[in-house]
This record gives C-alpha cells, sequence and structure tokens, in this order.
C-alpha cells in the first residue's frame, strides 16, 4: 500500500514548521509581537531577530524541535490507513509540542527553573526570553501532526478538520484561560515569604467578611459573597424578564416602532458601564436632580438612599438588559411559527399557545439570557465601584485586595474561588433546568412564517413595561448628553463645548493635521484593538459551539466547562493572572497590545459560544446530514450551510465582543501600558479627578463610534434569510440599526 | 561556515539600515493626570528622552511592579503615598540611588530616603485633615467642625465619608494618626465613635472630598492638599487643620530594580528633585508641599509650619506587619459594629 509523495496537508504544514524555524525570529522582541523591527535586528542569523535553527547553535535545547518537524517524512509514500502513518504524525506532534514546553518552561531569564536541573547540570549560564513567531508556527506544525494523527487513527470519524479545530481550540484555551488562571489559584496558596501554605488558604476562605449572615439577623452587613450572589440573581432575574418582555413587543404585538426600541435597547450596552453608573449618581444622589427636585416639592430630607444595592441593580439592569433582549430576540424570532400554528389549529387560544407553546419553546434562550445576566452583574466592576456605597460585592473585592493597601493577591484567588463557585453552579443549574428536551424548531420543513399575536391584556401590559423602562433609559442618555457640555456639573451650569475641544481637539501645525485632543492616544488604540479582537472573538465562539453542538468527542463536557471558564472569571482576576502569567518566558506579552487583544477574545468568547449554541441547537441536524449526504465535508457543511444560518449568532458575537472591548474596564486597569492605554482607563482616571465633563464627553464619542461599528457589521454580516414572510412583524437587524 | 555566516550576516546588516538606538524612559505615575503629564511632557522637553508614562494610582502601581518584578517593565516610579514606596524597598523592587540634588531636600524627605536604605525619597509632602461643603453645612444647621473631636459629634451621623483603610493608604494614613495621636486604645475608641457617624467607606482615598464638593456628603477626611484643589477648582469647600494635630503622608518616588534604562531614570530622578520642576506643580493644580527647600509654594498650599504635625514614624507604621495588624484589628473592631 504505497502511494507517491506525503499527504497534502501534512506536507504543507511540514513546511510551514519548517520555515518558521529557519527564518522567523524564534523569541519575542521586546516591544511585542506587533512590532518589525527584528528584520533589522541581525535577522534571520543573530540578535533579537536570530530564527529557532540559528538560535539553536548557541542553545542546543532548541535543535531537537528540527527532529520532530521533520519526522512526517518518515511515512512519506504511505496511506492515511496505514497504522505506521499515524502512529509516526502522532509521534512528531506529541513529542514536539512537549518538547517545546518542556524547554520553555524549564529554562527562563535567569537559567534553570527547575532546581532539580540545576542539580543535574550544575549550573549554567543560560537564559532565554519570551517565545516568538517561530516557537509560535513551529507550535502549530505540531499540533496539526498530532491531530492529523489522531485522524488517521478514527478519532472523531477520522475528520481532520474537527480533529483540527478540536486541538486548536484546546490549545488556545489551556494557554490562555487554565494556564493564568492557574499560575493566579497557585498564588492564592502562597504565603508573604513565598512558601505554600494549606492553612493560610483555609483561613482566608472561612472569612467573616465572605460568608457573614449578620445582615439576616439584624447585624450590620452581611458578607461580600451574599451580597454578589443577592445581586446577581435579582439583576439575571429582572433583566430575563425586561429582555423579554422588549423582545416579545418587537416580534409579537405588531409594534410599529421596533427600529426605534432595537436601537435604543442597543444604547446601554454601548456605555462604558460606569458611565450610567455617573449618570445615575447626576439623577438620585444626595445632591442629584431628581432628589433635590423631590425635596424642594415635599420638603423631605434628601437621602443617600441610591447608595447601595438599589443604585447597582438599577445601573445593571440599565445595562444589562439589552443583553438579555440580544440573546432572547434571536430565540424567540427562531421560534417556528409551525408550533403555535399547530396549537391554534387544536384549538388553543392565543394566552394557552403562549404559555403552553411558546414559551416552554424560549427556554434555552431565557435560561442564557438568566445566565448572562446573572455573570455579567457578579463579574460587573464599574457599576458598584461607583454607585455601591457600603453594599461591597465579590468584584470590587477582589479588585482591591489586589490594588488596594492590603495587597493581598492570596485574598483576591480566594474571593475569585468563590465567584467562580456561583457562576459555575448557575451554569449547572442552567444545563439541569433545559434538560434534555429537544428545542429544535428551525428545519428545513417550510411553515407560513406568522408569528402568532400575543393576548390582548398580555400585550397592554408589556407595552406599560417596555414604555416606562424606555422612558428612564431616555432620561438616562439625556443626562449622559447634556452632562458632556455643561462646563461642571452643579457648579457652573452653562453649555460649552470645552470638554470635547479638550478631549478631541484637532490644530493644524507645520506636519500638517495635528490631533492635539488629549483623548487620541488611547482613542485610536481601543478603536484598533477592538477592531482586531471581534471578528477573532467571534470566529473562535462559532467554532466552539459548531464542535460543541455538531459533534461528539470524548472529553465534551468538559470542554464545555473550558470554554465558559473565562466568563465565569471576573475581569480582575483575568487581568492580573495574565499578569503574573505572561510576564515570563516562555510567553511574555505584558506591556503589549497583544495581551490585551488576547484578554478580550478570551474573555469575550463565552458569549459567541453562548449565542452560537443556543442558535445551532435551534438548527435541525438534518440541514447537516443533507449536506453531508450530497458529499460534503464536514468543512464545506459548516461554511455553507451552518455559517449562513447563524449570521445572528455571528452579529451578536461581533456586536458583543467589538462593544466589550471598547467598554472593558476591569481586565483593561491592570494590562494597559504606556504605549497601549485605553479609553475606558483614560476616562475611569477622569472620573478619579472629578473631572465628569471630559469624561462624559469622551463617553458620547465612544457610544456614537460603536453606534456606527455596529452599523458596519450589519453591513458586513447581513441578514440569514429564512424564507419566512415578514409582512407582519416587519423588523429586522437591518431595520434596527 | 562559520565564517560565511558572518559575512552574510555583516551583509545583511550593511543592507538594512540599523534603527536609532532609542532614547526612551517608561515612567509609572501616581499622582494626577495632570500633574504626570507635565511631568512627562516637561522631561521630553528638557533632555529629548521620550517618555512612556501610565498613570495609575499607588495601589495599583505597586501591585504592578511587584507581578513584573522577575521582568520589569517600568524604569521610575514617580508619585503616590509612600507606603507603597517604602514596600517596594522593603521588598527589593526598587533600586538605592543617591541624588547629588540631595543637598537642596527638605529633612523629611531625607529621613524617608534613610527609612527605605535610599531606595526611595520624598518629593512632596501634604498633611491629613478634613475638608466639609459649606453650603451642606449650612443646609443642615451643622457647626463648622475644627477638630478630630468635632467630626464625633451625634449631629454629624450621616455626615462623614472617609475611605476604607484596606484599600487606601489615605485612610490607613488616618488610622495610624489616630494611633499615635491618641495611643492605640484610645485610637481605635475615635474610628469606633468615628465609625456611627461615617455614610460610607469609599475605595479610593480622595473620594470623599470629591463627593463632598459635587454635594454627596457633608464631610470628607482626605489629605488638605486634596481639599484645597477642589476649593481652587471653584466647589465650595472648606479645608480644615485639626486643632488636636495631625499625621502626614510624603509623596515618594523610586527607581524599579532591574530597569531597562536606569541612566535615563536617574536623569529624571535629579531633573524632579529640581527646585524648578518642582515649583511647577501648580500648573497642574496640585498643592503638595515640594521637597526641593527652593522650590515655590503656592499660596494656596496648606502652610505646614502653620500645622501641628506630629512626628509620625514611617518605618513603624510603613512595615507590612504593622499595617496588618492594625488593619485586622479595624476590620474585626470598628467594621462590624451596628452604624
Amino acid at each position: 500500500m504505497l502511494r507517491h509523495g506525503l499527504d497534502r496537508n501534512v506536507t504543507f504544514w511540514l513546511l510551514t514548521g519548517l520555515a518558521a524555524f529557519v527564518l522567523l525570529p524564534w523569541y519575542g522582541i521586546e516591544r511585542g509581537y506587533l512590532d518589525m523591527r527584528w528584520i533589522t535586528g541581525g535577522w534571520p542569523f543573530r540578535g533579537s531577530g536570530a530564527s529557532g535553527l540559528f538560535a539553536g547553535l548557541e542553545r542546543p535545547w532548541l535543535l531537537p524541535h528540527l527532529v520532530f518537524l521533520l519526522l512526517p517524512l518518515a511515512a512519506w509514500g504511505r496511506l492515511k490507513s496505514d497504522p505506521l502513518f499515524s502512529a509516526t504524525l502522532l509521534f512528531a506532534g506529541a513529542g514536539g509540542l512537549i518538547w517545546l514546553l518542556l524547554q520553555g518552561f524549564a529554562i527562563g531569564l535567569n537559567g534553570f527553573e527547575w532546581s532539580w536541573l540545576e542539580a543535574l547540570f550544575g549550573p549554567q549560564d543560560i537564559r532565554q526570553f519570551g517565545m516568538g513567531y517561530g516557537a509560535l508556527f513551529t507550535a502549530a506544525a505540531f499540533l496539526f501532526f498530532l491531530s492529523s494523527g489522531l485522524a488517521a487513527r478514527g478519532v472523531v470519524n477520522g475528520d481532520t478538520f474537527v480533529v483540527g479545530s478540536i486541538g486548536f481550540v484546546i490549545a488556545v484555551v489551556g494557554i490562555f484561560i487554565f494556564f493564568p488562571i492557574m499560575k493566579m489559584f497557585i498564588a492564592g496558596l502562597q504565603t508573604d515569604d513565598g512558601s505554600y501554605s494549606l492553612s493560610v488558604f483555609i483561613a482566608k476562605f472561612a472569612d467573616r467578611k465572605i460568608w457573614s449572615l449578620a445582615c439576616m439577623t439584624g447585624g450590620t452587613r452581611c458578607g461580600v459573597a451574599w451580597n454578589s450572589l443577592f445581586l446577581a440573581v435579582m439583576v439575571g432575574l429582572f433583566s430575563t424578564l425586561l429582555g423579554l418582555v422588549f423582545a416579545l413587543v418587537v416580534t409579537r404585538t405588531g409594534f410599529r416602532f421596533g427600529r426605534f426600541l432595537r436601537a435604543m435597547t442597543l444604547l446601554p450596552i454601548i456605555t462604558p458601564p460606569f458611565v450610567i453608573g455617573l449618570a445615575i449618581i447626576l439623577l438620585f444622589g444626595l445632591s442629584g436632580t431628581v432628589t433635590t427636585t423631590i425635596a424642594g416639592i415635599t420638603g423631605m430630607q434628601p437621602t443617600r438612599w441610591v447608595y447601595g444595592f438599589t443604585g447597582v441593580f438599577i445601573a445593571q439592569l440599565l445595562a444589562f438588559t439589552p443583553i438579555a433582549f440580544l440573546v432572547l430576540i434571536g430565540v424567540v424570532e427562531g421560534v417556528s411559527p409551525s408550533m403555535e400554528e399547530a396549537a391554534q389549529t387544536l384549538r388553543a387560544g392565543r394566552w394557552h399557545t403562549f404559555r403552553t407553546v411558546s414559551l416552554p419553546l424560549m427556554r434555552p434562550g431565557l435560561a442564557n439570557a438568566f445566565l448572562l445576566g446573572f455573570i455579567e452583574s457578579m463579574a460587573d466592576f464599574g457599576n458598584p465601584l461607583v454607585l455601591s456605597g457600603n453594599f461591597d460585592v465579590l468584584s470590587t473585592e477582589i479588585f482591591f485586595a489586589i490594588v488596594g493597601a492590603q495587597n493581598d493577591a492570596g485574598r483576591a484567588a480566594v474571593l475569585a474561588m468563590v465567584l467562580l463557585f456561583f457562576t459555575l453552579a448557575a451554569f449547572y443549574l442552567q444545563r439541569f433546568w433545559l434538560g434534555k428536551k429537544s428545542y429544535t424548531t428551525l428545519t428545513g420543513k417550510g411553515d407560513s412564517g406568522h408569528h402568532p399575536l400575543l393576548p390582548k391584556q398580555l400585550r397592554y401590559v408589556l407595552f406599560a413595561i417596555a414604555g416606562v423602562w424606555t422612558v428612564f433609559t431616555l432620561v438616562v442618555y439625556f443626562i449622559i448628553i447634556y452632562g458632556s457640555f455643561v462646563e461642571v456639573w452643579g457648579l457652573k451650569n452653562n453649555l460649552t463645548f470645552n470638554h470635547y475641544v479638550r478631549a478631541f481637539g484637532l490644530s493644524w501645525n507645520e506636519f500638517g493635521l495635528h490631533f492635539s485632543g488629549a483623548a487620541w492616544d488611547s482613542f485610536w488604540t481601543t478603536l484598533q484593538i477592538s477592531a482586531i479582537s471581534a471578528p477573532l472573538t467571534a470566529a473562535i465562539g462559532l467554532l466552539t459551539a459548531y464542535l460543541l453542538v455538531r459533534q461528539s468527542f470524548a472529553g465534551k463536557q468538559a470542554f464545555e466547562f473550558t470554554t465558559m471558564l473565562s466568563f465565569a472569571v471576573p475581569g480582575t482576576v483575568i487581568g492580573v493572572s495574565y499578569i503574573v502569567a505572561f510576564n515570563v518566558p516562555p510567553i511574555e506579552l505584558t506591556g503589549t497590545g497583544l495581551i490585551l487583544i488576547l484578554s478580550f477574545i478570551f474573555r469575550n468568547m463565552p458569549v459567541g459560544v453562548r449565542a452560537g449554541v443556543a442558535s445551532m441547537s435551534q438548527l435541525d441536524k438534518s440541514l447537516d446530514e443533507a449536506s453531508l449526504t450530497l458529499g460534503a465535508n464536514s468543512w464545506q457543511t459548516f461554511r455553507k450551510i451552518i455559517l449562513p444560518l447563524l449570521r445572528p449568532a455571528i452579529l451578536a458575537a461581533l456586536v458583543y465582543s467589538f462593544v466589550r472591548a471598547m467598554t472593558a474596564i476591569s481586565a483593561v486597569i491592570f494590562l494597559v501600558s504606556a504605549r497601549y492605554d485605553m479609553a475606558t482607563s483614560y476616562i475611569i482616571g477622569r472620573v478619579e479627578n472629578n473631572d465628569y465633563g471630559l469624561a462624559i464627553a469622551y463617553s458620547t464619542v465612544l457610544i456614537f463610534v460603536m453606534f456606527a461599528a455596529i452599523g458596519l457589521f450589519q453591513l458586513l454580516v447581513g441578514r440569514r434569510q429564512l424564507g419566512r414572510r415578514f409582512d407582519q412583524s416587519r423588523t429586522n437587524w437591518e431595520a434596527g440599526g | 561556515m562559520k565564517l560565511k555566516l558572518a559575512t552574510m550576516a555583516l551583509l545583511g546588516s550593511m543592507l538594512m539600515t540599523t534603527p536609532a538606538i532609542a532614547d526612551d524612559l517608561t515612567l509609572y505615575c501616581s499622582a494626577d493626570e495632570e500633574w504626570c503629564q507635565l511631568m512627562a511632557r516637561g522631561f521630553e522637553e528638557a533632555t529629548g528622552i521620550n517618555v512612556d508614562m501610565t498613570r495609575k494610582s499607588s495601589g495599583e502601581t505597586f501591585a504592578q511592579v511587584k507581578a513584573e518584578a522577575a521582568n520589569p517593565k517600568g524604569d521610575i516610579w514617580w508619585g503616590g503615598t509612600g507606603d507603597p514606596h517604602l514596600q517596594a524597598a522593603e521588598e527589593g523592587l526598587s533600586e538605592a540611588y543617591e541624588s547629588p540634588m540631595r543637598g537642596e531636600l527638605q529633612p523629611w524627605s531625607i529621613k524617608q530616603s534613610e527609612a527605605s536604605g535610599n531606595k526611595t525619597i520624598g518629593i512632596y509632602s501634604g498633611a491629613l485633615g478634613f475638608g466639609y461643603n459649606e453650603d451642606l453645612l449650612k443646609q443642615n444647621n451643622l457647626p463648622a467642625p475644627a477638630c478630630w473631636a468635632d467630626l464625633l459629634k451625634p449631629e454629624f451621623k450621616g455626615h462623614i465619608q472617609i475611605a476604607n483603610p484596606n484599600s487606601s493608604g489615605t485612610a490607613y494614613t488616618t488610622l495610624a494618626t489616630m494611633v499615635q495621636l491618641f495611643g492605640e486604645d484610645g485610637g481605635f475608641d475615635y474610628m469606633k465613635k468615628l465609625h456611627v457617624n461615617v455614610n460610607q467607606y469609599t475605595k479610593s482615598g480622595s473620594a470623599p472630598i470629591k463627593a463632598a464638593a459635587k454635594g454627596e456628603t457633608t464631610v470628607g477626611i482626605v489629605f488638605m492638599h486634596d481639599a484645597v484643589a477642589q476649593t481652587a477648582q471653584g466647589f465650595p469647600i472648606k479645608t480644615v487643620a485639626p486643632c488636636e494635630g495631625t499625621g502626614y503622608e510624603i509623596g515618594s518616588m523610586s527607581i524599579i530594580k532591574g530597569a531597562r534604562n536606569p541612566e535615563n531614570a536617574k536623569k529624571f530622578y535629579d531633573w524632579a528633585l529640581s527646585a524648578d520642576v518642582q515649583s511647577r506643580a501648580v500648573e497642574a493644580k496640585s498643592y503638595q508641599v515640594p521637597s526641593n527647600k527652593n522650590a515655590k509654594i503656592s499660596p494656596l498650599s496648606p502652610d505646614l509650619s502653620a500645622i501641628k504635625l506630629i512626628d509620625y514614624d514611617f518605618a513603624k507604621f510603613g512595615s507590612s506587619e504593622e499595617r496588618k495588624r492594625l488593619l485586622k484589628k479595624w476590620d474585626d473592631d470598628v467594621s462590624t459594629l451596628p452604624q
């Protein structure tokens, strides 16, 4: 059983790996991956640009990589079904990866990292830096060898694309989620003098400040864990309810202003979170407009009622209801009218149909919306920062455990574990509730395309709730925009363009246009980093969703758990764990723009995954099967059948990750550097300085930029064509922008 | 073979233009944004060295410097209260340096330096006190407070804001000041009585006076220069130097150990200690007292010589051990009390 040459894909990766090893700089560059100065720095023979091969002359431990790279040649002329083919590739891939990791961790900046190596070889004058492009592509080649070997063994029906994708997702999730979090948790066990102790950990865990239930029994306050849990459950419940109300109003009431409502509900997510908090203070604070007006009319003593649970709850509800809406709208729209028609044909009333057919079919959406609201609330940092008063929550406690005067990374890690426990518990409860029922309603079969209207009374209730909330949101946004023109709020109430000029001033000088405003630097950086990370996030999220919904493989549960993990970890912890993990070789990223991009990708990836999973579980598997039966492979099926039907999910993932990258603060505040400062960290600095004018003006500009970006994404992604008639509910994504 | 490689390398380097060696300085700044910008741009103008500046609070910067210890990214850390600088010195995160400018400095600045083994130095100083919103005080018919003891009066219940000493260096300085002023029992007794009147423990140290400026609380316990800065911005804030005496902070500067541009860091260090540079703080609306004896002091700055300053023991109360002990005691004995 001989054939000429080598498998085409294997050849491609063999050549890529070789080229990377011989030509690309093996080590990272001081100024980060995006800096191209290595081309002039002695590349590829010496200095910082030396490739793996030439660096290997000085650092012999790099040379074995070459052996593993060339090893697949041993499978020359063998067929995929030949056991030697798979064995060779498995050995080359696994061996190469293991060697790469071993040498990377064993030899660091100051020689051997592991003391037994030093004992074995004696102290050596060797050191190495973080890995660069060469190492990256070499590792990619090894990974492909490994997955090709596995596929040749018949894993997942021998589908190279699927095995390769699984391998890729596992590798990146392992490096950018698991590894930093492990490092962070190890820090939780560490005592002040650097040794490890379980008793210190237990003492930190059992802290009264975390678990006290004093508020239930008439004491002063409860532990942060209970505070966070209570807040998150309330926010999850109410944001899901409100999101459902809006989704129903738009799709099932014949409501004419759906376009307007959709645009409105988008507003809060494209707002830097703490800005809503600020607006709420300007409205309801002790000297807030509403508070003083009411006090003036009724003669009551104004109070600080808004600081604490109430304020954070209102702000988070404003911020997260639209996320619930975005999740639910796809699901509510996706519920096939044929089920509802069937129910009505069987003489069920509108109310009965809604309650027993439509609502249960929305379960995956409801559960996802609740989960998102719950986790978002748990991880939210901006609003509690400005509004929580004495109502401490986990996310801010973690932040101040690290940056505060106490400076206790161990305590932060313990608090993060509590947070993780809650969010994962919610995750499992959600799965339990959804059970194993089928929610498939989007099949290849035709239907009328008409969603039935809701019963009249229910419609009026929905209109009332949506109306009140809409007016409230409008007031909050009016305050934000108005506030950006007020010179000094509450002191000099005259209107001025001053803040905009200070932030985004332009001037002409001898070199032409000069961006003289203070905000330009961080603005361009933010735009660039968000634009890079959004499509990458959507891509990896949807790929993962596809693997989860459509493929079955051993360890799928664990795989799903891992991909959701980063969402359950608050940004604060991601930020610190990234610094701890990626400041030293083998992966050195701190101070670069790349670390920001990576943190966004892996923090927002679960949203892509959830959106993809929710949409994909509505797509009947018979669609894939039809495609596969007609001879397409899994990659073609994914691209031609599933992707186009997933447009709403793609759009949701793109919009969400772009917006989150522009408005995120908790992880960012640790990862920004002099060269890569982000808008939010700049704005927080202005807020700290009581310079609300510039902060709000900058935020207003960000809001408009994000609006434009969302419109652009819609144009680029387009809308899925379901072949249904939309004359009744004439609202869609294009119209929504 | 080796020769061939060498020729090729030589050829390569001749063909490609060698980049100019970048003259850079990475500055971690823990003062106000405006002051930080002034320092960064000022140094660039004075020396032509390109400055990359990141502004973060002193606690955040300390966390960052500590996290980056194995592979430092920053060169110099300028500004922010002295305790984290002392802590960094204690943990070996900063480099010792004796500047030729030391002769021009105030004794408290030199004392700070000596306490750390010359690893940090005082660049400005500010006394602790409080400020109140005059409008709110009038509205609530409250007597103007002049002493620490006035803040304990029952009519001030719900009117006072102070930061949480766990998260703020300012509030920890307050706690340490009370312990030094009234003794440990007396100091904690004071904090317990104050607790009853506090409406919120903020996270950041200067937040209370900013809240007072915006009318969200009546009294804020902060460093006096922070209160003065609000007055200078036009807010109805009155600054008080407490009659019993008070503690103070020394804003500091440290060279980060393992800095990538140590020479430039030293240049910045000397430059930042000069009288001319320190006189410019007012331009950035900062009213701390500069450490250079010849620097001009703003007329708005609190006059340190007119304030009763305690003999603050930076070595003792700056050590992590004493800090942890006091904070734990505050957590256990004060924060749990009903308000």
